[in-house]
């Protein structure tokens, strides 16, 4: 049998494969770790594991969502266990390769060089790492898992037991009929919402700038400064500011404007459509300054000489406009206009801050303007359909996962030449 | 239609259309600005040019609400997952740009993937861990939060950034016999000051732009950041007390307005830099 066999499957107690190789060190190093792994984590494992399959047998005794969480953590756990004992048998392995082609050893000095060498990127990566598993990989995972458990209001610890469901909360919303209808028109409006909004941020933002970046209009810096306003308030503070101008009976909108034109008041927050109408007025009013500013960079890069030829054949202004200066601001903040997409998506802050994702509409158990992001909040925060929740999470997570995917198909970032 | 008159119809369109753009701009501005000067409590009564302009409303937040004490702890929990997130995204863009490594790839690929899915869908997870290892109702919670959800997009930024700065002067140090923090500390950091800077504007911004995570985490009062005290104060008793909300937003966007007027440019060049590479 070669070195290399031998080593590894010696290996499989660690240490035990470093010692065959004559590396005594390594090999003890190895095994205590081994030793206190086992006597560290074998009780929280045992439970842990137990927990994750069963979610607890007995009622007072058994939490089922905490056993769930120390089920999550176990797996954690093992993981980085089995990491470590694949790591043993592949040294193992690999210095018995090295002894099978007649080759030295590394001395113990050596090996400590490497550890430091090969290990520093490690170190680098670990303290961020191991923030990033706990407060947002975990939390994912739980989610995850808890899309496959029957968890809400009624059925909920200490009083009750959770058990795996299997796939029934994503049958249930795509067979259950206030279920199906809630999705579809929630996830209706999120695309709307996501469209119309976004791309009359970035309509409004382009054309202003290039309205404000005419040569003969002056006052440009003061014009900037007042118009990028929307930008520097916290969106927040904006956001609650609308909701109050926007108030149906008191609001400043109907009182102050709408009224004297003699125009009745307009319902916008307790009618869906006017609410929707309202929510992308602010979206553009919050975003379009920061594609204004974008803009503007762009503008004052494209040559001049661009324009002059264009002029000498004669060009009209709208012709420079669609032939050159929005082809150049759309090449160059393509990327950017993509982000803002996905951020309205996403814009929690912006659907419940106004309305609280209201107003409420019969028949469905989302409000008129919840967008899915802030839909799963109220499903959790308010009617403690936590199951549920997960589920539409892991759904909207699955539709930004492969758009991601696809994204960093095209991107450099994968690539790792010229690297230590 | 001579050329002359076809210019003055599309200056004067031009200008008209940017003082209307200023108009709807400025005026919820200038409205709550009105309201917090205002002498009634109401939102009915909130007017651009209040009648009897008092400065009650802003003695009555000071001195009958905590909001002075979430100001202080909205800035505390704002620069400390400032000074944080800095160190740990600088750190781990830095492996990532430089070396290679087993699970760069992935790595990489989660942190998209990551950057991607908002934090706060998992905010129930959230909650429990945070009640599990008592740090429920605790800023110390609310801080690991911030930072870890920072870190996916951020080190991307800082990444794309180092990956710029030539790969030549390590080499050359290493020769020299510079280590591997040597050279991170010594050469790399001083060069990636712009992207640092920038990254210290985010992680300063968004805990402060935070409403959800800090409602979820944070119960007692005197606890509460600006996002959720503003938002109770409205929502609460609505209309009762619009007045006092509009003192208090004022005072938040003033110099948080000011703040990033002065720094705007450096919120593009970073988003700039995010977004065209990648």
């Amino acid at each position: 049998m070669t070195h290399r066999k031998t080593a590894a499957l010696l290996s499989i107690i660690p240490g035990m494969g470093q010692f065959y190789n004559k590396q005594f060190v390594k090999g003890f190093a190895f095994l205590f770790l081994a030793i206190c792994y086992f006597i560290a984590f074998l009780d929280f494992l045992n439970i842990g594991l137990w927990g994750i399959v069963t979610l607890g047998t007995e009622v007072p005794r058994d939490h089922s969502i905490f056993l769930l969480v120390n089920g999550v953590i176990s797996i954690l756990v093992v993981g980085i266990g089995l990491g470590f004992y694949y790591f043993n048998i592949y040294d193992a392995f690999q210095n018995g390769k090295k002894r099978d082609n007649g080759l030295k050893l590394n001395s113990l000095k050596e090996q400590y060089h490497n550890v430091v060498d090969k290990g520093f990127p490690y170190l680098m990566v670990g303290p961020g790492f191991l923030l990033l598993i706990f407060v947002v990989i975990f939390p994912i995972i739980f989610m995850l898992l808890l899309a496959f458990t029957n968890y809400n209001l009624y059925n909920s610890p200490p009083a009750k037991l959770v058990d795996w469901v299997g796939f029934k909360n994503f049958i249930e919303i795509f067979s259950l009929d206030i279920w199906r209808e809630t999705f579809i028109s929630v996830f209706a409006w999120t695309i709307i919402w996501t469209f119309t909004a976004t791309t009359l941020q970035v309509s409004v933002g382009i054309f202003l700038a290039v309205v404000l970046n005419q040569k003969e209009i002056k006052f440009k810096g003061i014009i900037r400064t007042l118009l990028i306003l929307p930008w520097a308030v916290p969106a927040f503070v904006s956001i609650l500011i609308f909701s109050g101008l926007f108030n149906d009976t008191f609001g400043a909108i109907n009182q102050s404007i709408l009224a004297p034109l003699g125009i009745d008041s307009i319902p916008w927050m307790t009618d869906p459509f006017y609410t929707k109408i309202a929510l992308i007025f602010i979206q553009s009013w919050l975003g379009f300054p920061f594609i204004m500013a974008m803009t503007t960079g762009v503008l004052q890069s494209i040559p001049g000489e661009l324009y002059e030829a264009a002029t000498v054949d004669g060009a009209s202004n709208w012709d420079k406009f669609r032939k050159i200066t929005l082809p150049m601001v759309l090449f160059t903040t393509a990327p950017i206009l993509i982000t803002q997409y996905t951020f309205n998506f996403n814009n929690f802050n912006v659907i419940y801050l106004f309305n609280n994702g209201g107003p409420a509409v019969a028949d469905q158990n989302a409000g008129g303007t919840d967008i899915l992001i802030s839909w799963i909040y109220n499903l959790t925060m308010t009617s403690a359909q936590y199951s549920k929740a997960a589920a539409v999470t892991v759904l909207l997570s699955l539709i930004i996962v492969s758009l991601a995917l696809w994204q960093f198909r095209k991107t450099k970032s994968f690539k790792d030449e010229g690297m230590i | 239609m001579s050329i002359k008159t076809a210019r003055r119809i599309r200056l004067t369109l031009s200008y008209l259309v940017l003082l209307s753009a200023i108009a709807i701009v400025v005026y919820p501005i200038l409205w709550v600005i009105g309201s917090s000067f205002n002498p009634g409590n109401t939102l009915s009564s909130s007017t651009i040019i209040p009648e009897n302009a008092t400065l009650a409303h802003y003695k009555e937040l000071f001195a009958e609400t905590d909001y002075l004490i979430w100001y202080w702890n909205t800035l505390k929990i704002c620069f400390i997952t400032m000074v944080l997130s800095v160190i740990f995204i600088g750190l781990t863009a830095y492996a990532f740009s430089r070396y290679k490594f087993v699970g760069r790839k992935n790595g990489l690929l989660l942190f998209l993937i990551l950057q991607m899915i908002p934090q706060f869908v998992a905010i129930l997870a959230i909650y429990i861990l945070a009640y599990q290892v008592g740090l429920l109702d605790t800023h110390f919670a609310l801080i690991l939060v911030y930072v870890g959800g920072l870190i996916p997009m951020n080190t991307y930024l800082a990444k794309n950034y180092y990956d710029t700065i030539p790969k030549e002067l390590d080499e050359s140090a290493r020769i020299d016999g510079a280590g591997h923090f040597r050279i991170f500390w010594q050469i790399i950091l001083p060069l990636s000051k712009p992207i640092l800077a920038v990254i210290a504007l985010f992680s300063f911004i968004s805990p402060f732009a935070d409403f959800i995570l800090a409602s979820i985490l944070i119960s007692s009062d005197e606890k509460m950041t600006l996002a959720v005290g503003l938002f109770n104060m409205i929502k609460n008793e609505f209309g009762n007390s619009f007045t006092l909300f509009a003192a208090g937003s004022v005072l938040v966007a003033i110099p948080i307005g000011l703040l990033f007027l002065s720094l705007q440019r450096y919120f593009i060049s970073g988003l700039t830099a995010g977004g065209t590479k990648g």
